[in-house]
């Protein structure tokens, strides 16, 4: 535990609601974490832990890091050139930021959602279906337990059944992005990395995204990017502020909010700039 | 006091006097792009008009069926139908596999590459090359080296370096046009790149790249100049490849210059039926588009 990072280190009584803060084992670990897009130095010394099976949110103002933070942990910024993470990333002892790492071994075990839903061009069912394809060679019924088993943690069966075989480009934004999620919790990642799941959504999806995000931190470890505080104080047990690609101030979300310790924290989540 | 009390009563003068200026100047641009709309309209209507009128008088069921005959005889233009079917059919096959590779290479693969911006330069310079030079070229490479023989292969590969240019552009540019958040949801997947290449971008950029092979189609169908060095022609039922092949536009282009009235009928419906051919292709590509425009919304 000697990794676990400053405000960690002073553990605080959990507030009621919530689980609890204590007893938590890291999942994924970033040690001393820098990112470059090509000359920008886009993240400076970052460390912090995501707890296993809570929610941890990244909360900060636009373009100080949160998401380039959130890309590394699948390293899906490895598709663009001219990207470099440096550091390590630890997932259940090994460190994923290293080449021989596999990929797809990679991904498979910490699954993304984006900002954008952005269901596959094809039916509801085949976009559910298609990932799981690749991984296990499953027979029709087996494949169709899985695909209602992932649209019922997505919250959405009970609203697509009667249509699986209608194409998902149909569904409404919030009914796309519950089947984004619902896509990326067909294959059993370990970890969920959202990146603003709602800010392009009305607050009646926000809601049931939100709801949804509670329900899944009983199977799943996940971190949340969000630029909508309320969110992240209404559904993260962690929460870590960046600003300019540094890591402010890392910890538990209800004394992050209530009692920050450093004058940046509060100055932003009193709206006092960002 | 007194600028400030006809202050209000000036500055709606100057709207007033600002909005009938706009208004005039939109009602000349309306008149002016109508009139340059019917300008258009009014020669395409009459190049129709005179290809249904000269051309109707020559469909029959024997154009269909009966071969190209001598001059001053009665016949049909079924040869040099099928010619231009076999050798349009071929030259897609040939160009579409390779330009959607290619197209595919410069969108997903090349990347930032100085390589990739060469080759889709070269391919602009293709794409406009005029079609009489792609003929002299497949004429030195193949038909040349066959030692001067004509043949429906040669017209084939001819009309596939049209087709090939084509292709690369709208799978090139179509697989750009899907968004960058597709390619990253599904590789976040852990899905390899080419399973998602064929998996889910060619899903998305499928009616593009469709209604590409189709327009090249349209394009090919009309081509007489890169026939004439390759498949030259053939007055026979011909349906060896190795052999010359006649085609449309290639016997439109004798008969039209022929002073015999059997000929220059023959040519016109020949002429109306490639007209209509290609109007029904643009069409085709037309209604795929729509469609699944209607379906993204």
């Amino acid at each position: 535990m000697t990794d676990l990072n400053f405000s960690m280190s002073a553990p605080v009584v959990a507030a009621s609601g919530r689980k609890s803060a204590l007893a938590t084992t890291p999942k994924m670990s970033a040690k001393h974490v820098n990112f470059h897009y090509d000359r920008f130095h886009a993240l400076k010394d970052v460390s912090f832990d995501i707890a296993e099976k809570r929610v941890t949110a990244l909360i900060g103002p636009s373009g100080c890091g949160k998401s380039t933070l959130l890309r590394i942990f699948n390293r899906i910024y490895a598709i663009y050139p001219k990207q470099e993470a440096a550091g390590e990333i630890i997932l259940d002892g090994e460190n994923i930021l290293d080449p021989k790492y596999s990929l797809n071994r990679l991904r498979g075990k910490v699954g993304m959602v984006f900002q954008k839903p952005v269901p596959f061009p094809m039916s509801i069912y085949e976009n559910i279906a298609y990932a799981i394809r690749h991984y296990e060679k499953l027979k029709k019924p087996d494949m169709d337990a899985r695909v209602e088993q992932a649209l019922r943690q997505g919250a959405l069966w009970d609203e697509v059944k009667d249509k699986l075989k209608q194409s998902a480009l149909g569904l409404s934004g919030g009914q796309q992005q519950r089947l984004c999620i619902a896509r990326a919790v067909a294959l059993k990642p370990e970890v969920l990395l959202l990146d603003e799941p709602t800010s392009a959504l009305d607050p009646i999806a926000t809601g049931k995204i939100e709801q949804l995000i509670a329900e899944l931190t009983e199977d799943f470890t996940i971190a949340i990017v969000t630029h909508n505080m309320q969110q992240a104080a209404r559904c993260s047990d962690f929460t870590a502020f960046m600003y300019l690609g540094e890591l402010v101030e890392f910890g538990e979300t209800e004394k992050l909010f209530t009692q920050p310790t450093k004058q940046q924290t509060e100055d932003y989540i009193t709206g006092r700039f960002g | 006091m007194n600028a400030a009390a006809s202050s209000p009563i000036d500055k709606a003068n100057v709207a007033e006097r600002l909005y009938r200026r706009r208004n005039i100047i939109n009602r000349m641009a309306i008149v002016m792009s109508c009139v340059a709309a019917v300008f258009g309209l009014f020669f395409l209507t009459w190049i129709l008009w005179t290809t249904v009128s000269k051309g109707l008088g020559g469909i029959s069921i024997a154009l269909f069926t009966e071969m190209t005959p001598p001059p001053q005889q009665a016949g049909g233009l079924a040869n040099a139908f099928f010619g231009s079917m076999m050798m349009c059919g071929l030259a897609i096959l040939i160009g579409t596999p390779l330009g959607i590779a290619a197209g595919t290479w410069l969108a997903e693969y090349a990347g930032a590459r100085k390589i990739g911006l060469v080759i889709r330069f070269v391919n602009d310079i293709l794409l406009s090359a005029p079609s009489i030079v792609l003929g002299l070229f497949v004429y030195t490479l193949v038909v040349a080296q066959m030692g001067g023989g004509f043949s429906a292969i040669a017209g084939a590969i001819a009309l596939a370096f049209i087709v090939l240019p084509v292709v690369v552009r709208t799978t090139d540019e179509m697989l750009r046009l899907v968004p960058a958040q597709m390619r990253e949801a599904a590789l976040s997947l852990g899905v390899p790149q080419w399973k998602v290449i064929v998996q889910v971008l060619y899903r998305g950029a499928s009616a593009g790249i469709v209604t590409g092979i189709i327009l090249a189609l349209a394009r090919i169908s009309g081509e007489t100049a890169p026939l004439l060095f390759t498949a030259f022609g053939n007055q026979y039922w011909s349906a060896d490849l190795t052999q010359p092949m006649a085609s449309v536009p290639v016997v439109m282009n004798q008969f039209t210059a022929s002073p015999y009235e059997s000929w220059q009928t023959l040519a016109w419906a020949g002429a109306l039926v490639l007209t209509f051919f290609v109007l029904v292709l643009s069409l085709i590509a037309r209604a795929i588009l729509l469609r699944n425009k209607i379906s993204h919304d």
